[in-house]
């Protein structure tokens, strides 16, 4: 009978809202990050570097290209004859069918999935930070203190405690209480959206909150486990880990990587993070460009200057172009005599000559100023700029755009363009 | 696919001087992210033949360990797959591999057991994109016995170390001379060839009746009036890699944009073994000039008309000019390299001095990396 001690289960439903355009076609899981990686990779890379080989991944919005990015796991070694990489959409029943509703309701419509490996344990992981962790390590400290219950947590700033889901423990790391959100925080344990379940118990507590709307494990699972009086531990990890969900922490994250030696180190021989390979050639540098503070993907192709950016693989850039503070991800094409600050740039968007972004003052976005005011621009994937515009901060443009959607050539400070349902 | 592939990847070339120390000349870095097999294996793969073997001997370790999954050329599958075959004791044979011919011999059961009615033989040392399909289809159209792919070479430096063909007007090879001291044409023989299975296994056992070993000398030469011999002429880019000054010259060729354009993105592309390596990262004081670098670099310094391959580093304040570096070199600060190949896995001591004076230097360095 199949045995494996303990599975993943990686949830990577979610759209992840507050990226604005960067999730508007791909779930945030598979947006780009560093270059060549997509946020997946993380989790995936640490389940196989702790020897989790059985990941269930969870998805719900927009899943083609996490679909193809997973497909059978091979670059993160998931593909195996027992367990492997599965990739867990819902689906119809012959009951009730519903769309994943919630965080623990995506696990409980997945009970037979995790029944058919027999494990001992369940780790719950969500598919949206930076991170690089042991959960086998994370696995010991579980076993060593008799938990049903871990939940990784990270200390934060006191002052920051109350963004965060809050763990109230003891000296022996045994959890007493739970605050979600606190405006008066007991403690600066912030939790991780990380949790080892024993199967049993996990499997218990999702039948009997069955019935439970939009289940959450924050807000219904784990209270549940404590009131029963379950042993719930909070593990510490004093690591990097970072949530990329804001437009902002997503552009702070990319720009840590460049740092001389960041503290968030990819060249690090023993724990790699793996990803999917499109483009294998090298990159290459014209006798024209000039190059400080950046990393680059395979097969890019730059002629113009980049500073402090993070460019991904198959990107070209043009002759005189100046790139600046920005994140350009794969396959984007940008031409001659552009200048570009703080831009974010999705995947395969070409760009004109002559394009200026992120110019001028700063004015407070039209349509979604909590998104965008980050004096960022944000551009959508596939997207088409015209030759010789003027772009403002706190822009979002995404599809195909031509001359006419600027005004004289210029869009100015807090626009957003988006031209949806366009052919691309 | 009609045909099965065959790669001989077995042999040494002195003329590769301390290159070829290391490794066999299959495993020779190319272009930054490749090594020179992967053009013969992605060539196969791209002409959909699903069976390949590779012959190897000589210095196979960095060979093998480049080959130690198929999938990277899609050949990690049920139906057929990619073979490996090294000098072999048997209660019969306990030779080396005493020549192409003998090598594909000493494996007649892998031509014996196979099914497709064609052969395609092919060097490892070679950097050409082709599609076998057409080869083949033009030796079924010559009813050709065995078709020889052939270049003229505009510059016949080193033509004795090729074999020269003559052609008449419809292709036939009429002269064949192996590595001649005056070369009476400038028409070369790129080592590949087409034959019919059954007729390469013929040919093969009488070679080895009589003690013969070489398939150029003892089949192509010795049969080339009794057997339709043709020529079929690659006209796109072709080189072979066998000598210090070839091997440079055709990684230099990479900077060239025609030659990116050509094996980078005109599809189908080429392919190799993936090493989950970061993205190259570029520190303030680095400059980058008509360069190749590859993934899981770090550079600090300037860098002009170079390759640089893989997880290599560079200090600050160096100066590389004209010059390659291969896989995972690390350089100290204030290097000047110019006209230079500096050997994998070297270590370069801050404020050394290398310049190839009179052509290619090729520095070998072992220096304590974690001492300087």
């Amino acid at each position: 009978m199949i045995k494996k001690e303990m599975i993943a289960m990686l949830l990577a439903g979610g759209q992840g809202s507050r990226l604005g355009v960067l999730t508007s076609k791909v779930a945030k899981p598979a947006v780009s990050f560093g270059g060549k990686y997509k946020i997946i990779d993380f989790p995936l890379s640490n389940c196989i570097n702790s020897g989790v080989d059985t990941v269930g991944v969870l998805t719900q919005y927009q899943p083609l290209r996490l679909n193809s990015h997973i497909g059978i796991g091979i670059p993160w070694d998931l593909d195996r004859n027992v367990g492997g990489v599965t990739v867990l959409p819902p689906y119809e029943k012959s009951g009730n069918s519903e769309w994943y509703t919630g965080t623990a309701n995506a696990i409980y419509q997945n009970i037979e999935y995790m029944e058919s490996y027999n494990p001992e344990y369940v780790l719950i992981l969500s598919g949206d930070h930076i991170y690089k962790m042991d959960y086998e390590v994370m696995l010991d400290f579980h076993k060593a203190n008799n938990a049903e219950v871990t939940i990784a947590v990270m200390p934060v700033p006191m002052e920051e405690a109350k963004r965060f889901g809050i763990v109230i423990a003891d000296e022996d790391k045994k959890i007493q209480d739970f605050e979600e959100k606190p405006e008066q925080p007991r403690s600066n344990l912030a939790s991780m959206g990380i949790y080892i379940f024993n199967w049993k118990t996990l499997k218990e507590s999702l039948y009997e909150l069955a019935n439970q709307s939009s289940l959450d494990f924050g807000k219904h699972v784990i209270p549940y486990c404590h009131s029963q009086g379950k042993p719930l531990y909070a593990y510490e990890f004093n690591g990097y880990w970072k949530d990329v969900g804001t437009l902002d922490s997503y552009w702070e994250a990319n720009m840590e990587l460049i740092d001389i030696v960041p503290e968030f180190n990819l060249y690090e021989e023993y724990w790699k993070i793996y990803t999917t390979s499109d483009s294998l050639p090298p990159q290459y540098f014209s006798s024209d460009s000039a190059v400080e503070r950046c990393i680059v993907g395979e097969g890019s192709e730059i002629c113009g200057e980049i500073y402090n950016s993070v460019i991904g693989c198959d990107v070209k850039i043009g002759k005189g172009s100046v790139v600046r503070d920005s994140i350009i991800m794969n396959g984007v094409v940008i031409g001659e005599n552009c200048e570009l600050n703080k831009t974010i740039i999705a995947e395969q968007v070409q760009i004109g000559d002559e394009v200026k972004a992120g110019i001028g003052e700063a004015a407070d976005n039209e349509t979604a100023p909590h998104i965008y005011n980050y004096d960022l621009v944000t551009i959508g994937e596939k997207s088409v700029i015209p030759a010789q515009v003027t772009i403002g901060k706190n822009v979002c443009i995404f599809g195909c755009t031509t001359l006419e959607d600027y005004e004289e050539r210029n869009l100015p400070s807090g626009k957003t363009l988006i031209k949806a349902g366009d052919k691309q | 696919m009609k045909a099965l592939g065959l790669i001989l990847a077995g042999g040494n070339n002195h003329r590769m001087k301390e290159l070829s120390q290391k490794r066999a000349i299959g495993a020779m870095p190319i272009a930054g992210s490749y090594r020179s097999i992967d053009f013969a294996l992605s060539n196969m793969s791209n002409s959909h033949i699903q069976k390949v073997g590779v012959i190897t001997q000589y210095n196979a370790g960095s060979l093998h360990t480049h080959l130690s999954s198929s999938k990277w050329w899609d050949f990690g599958r049920k139906q057929g797959g990619l073979f490996v075959f090294t000098p072999n004791m048997t209660p019969e044979n306990s030779n080396w591999f005493r020549g192409t011919a003998d090598a594909i011999y000493q494996n007649m059961n892998f031509l014996k057991s196979s099914h497709e009615p064609y052969v395609i033989i092919t060097s490892a040392d070679c950097v050409y994109k082709m599609d076998y399909n057409e080869l083949l289809e033009y030796h079924i159209d010559k009813k050709a016995d065995v078709t020889v792919v052939v270049k003229d070479m505009d510059n016949i430096r080193d033509v004795d170390r090729y074999g020269t063909v003559k052609m008449n007007e419809e292709s036939r090879i009429c002269e064949f001379e192996e590595k001649p001291v005056i070369a009476k044409s400038n028409t070369i023989s790129c080592g590949i060839y087409v034959i019919r299975r059954r007729l390469l296994i013929e040919l093969l056992e009488r070679c080895a009746e009589e003690d013969q070993y070489d398939f150029v000398k003892d089949v192509l030469i010795r049969y080339r009036d009794v057997k339709r011999i043709f020529g079929y002429k690659i006209k796109d880019y072709w080189r072979n890699i066998a000598s210090v000054e070839d091997y440079f010259e055709t990684n230099m060729d990479f900077l060239k944009p025609e030659v990116r354009e050509y094996f980078f993105h005109e599809y189908p592309t080429i392919y190799s073994k993936v090493d989950d390596l970061p993205p190259a990262k570029y520190n303030v004081g680095s400059g980058i000039k008509n360069s190749l670098v590859a993934s899981g670099c770090i550079v600090n310094g300037t860098i002009e008309d170079s390759i640089i391959f893989k997880k290599s580093y560079i200090g600050s304040n160096c100066y590389i000019k004209n010059s390659i570096i291969l896989n995972d070199v690390y350089i100290g600060d204030n290097v000047h390299i110019e006209n230079c190949i500096v050997e994998s896995r070297g270590t370069i001591a801050a404020n050394s001095y290398y310049k190839g004076e009179n052509g290619i230097n090729i520095v070998v360095e072992r220096n304590n990396r974690y001492m300087i």
